[in-house]
């Protein structure tokens, strides 16, 4: 049993501002990351899959099927963009990197099976780093897909 | 208890399975399956699991760890086209998960002791893709 792992990268603005919670609140709770006009990161995402080598190839996971998953559902859609304002999920909740983590995994599972139609790989999990000294991970089994 | 001892190798391959047309390759391989080679500067990653020793207080010797590494690693990966140089990569494809599995069956027995196992093997072939190998039965990952 191998796994798998590549890492993508994207550029992203946001701002941690929870609405139930005061202006005042809100500034001790986040910080900087309050700041009103938000501010950016350079997103390092790595995402992993797991499973056997394929007899015929030698590898578990073939890599251009999951560049093409994790670039169309993940790397174009947040690249260049501001996460509270173009992606529909923090129209709802704050974008911290723990929801991050969570959407993004989120995403790969609903799609996974049109990308990898077999039993393997499966998507094991993703961690994604806001700055070189911070980084969220998810096990693809603690959240439900989009999808099923 | 986890350590972890890096090293470092530079060699060729070819991804192509002889069973398969080019194009077939082609398809499954891309850029990985030209016939003439290319090459990565592959880092390996060698992580062993154990209790520290309670008169020494480690786990292991991480020289003896280096010296193994470089014996069988370094010593036949290193600058070599994996698939003419390297048995069994005559017989397997060079793939990165080949690579890892093949580094866990060569350390296996130099590093196993009854203090400590084998735990993992993390193969890097560029900085934006690696593998882990935890040997058989499946990883507890």
């Amino acid at each position: 049993m191998f796994r798998v792992t590549r890492r993508y990268q994207f550029a992203a603005s946001h701002r941690l501002h929870a609405p139930q919670l005061s202006d005042e609140e809100n500034r001790l709770i986040y910080g900087k990351c309050n700041n009103p006009y938000g501010h950016g990161h350079n997103y390092v995402l790595e995402v992993s899959a797991r499973g056997p080598a394929d007899p015929a190839t030698g590898r578990a996971v073939d890599p251009d099927a999951l560049d093409d998953l994790v670039m169309q559902h993940v790397v174009m859609p947040f690249d260049r963009c501001n996460l509270n304002d173009e992606v529909v999920a923090f129209l709802f909740s704050v974008p911290t990197s723990e929801n991050l983590a969570v959407e993004i995994c989120r995403r790969l599972k609903g799609d996974w099976r049109a990308a990898f139609p077999g039993e393997w790989p499966k998507l094991d999990r993703i961690r994604i780093a806001e700055t070189p000294r911070n980084f969220f991970e998810i096990t693809a089994d603690e959240i439900e897909s989009s999808q099923g | 208890m986890v350590i972890t001892r890096k090293v470092e190798f530079s060699a060729s391959h070819i991804c192509r399975n002889p069973e398969l047309s080019d194009r077939e390759n082609s398809a499954l391989f891309g850029p990985e399956a030209n016939p003439l080679g290319h090459g990565h500067n592959y880092v390996v990653e060698v992580s062993v699991a154990g209790q520290p020793d309670p008169i020494t207080g480690i786990v292991m010797d991480l020289k003896d760890l280096k010296e193994i590494l470089n014996r069988e690693v370094a010593g036949p990966y290193d600058h070599r086209f994996l698939n003419y140089e390297t048995p069994p990569f005559d017989r397997i494809i060079p793939t990165a998960e080949n690579i890892a599995r093949d580094i866990w069956t060569r350390i296996e027995p130099s590093v196993e002791a009854p203090n400590r196992k084998l735990h993992a093997v993390r193969v890097y072939e560029t900085p934006d893709m690696f593998v882990d190998y935890f040997g058989e039965p499946p990883c507890s990952a």
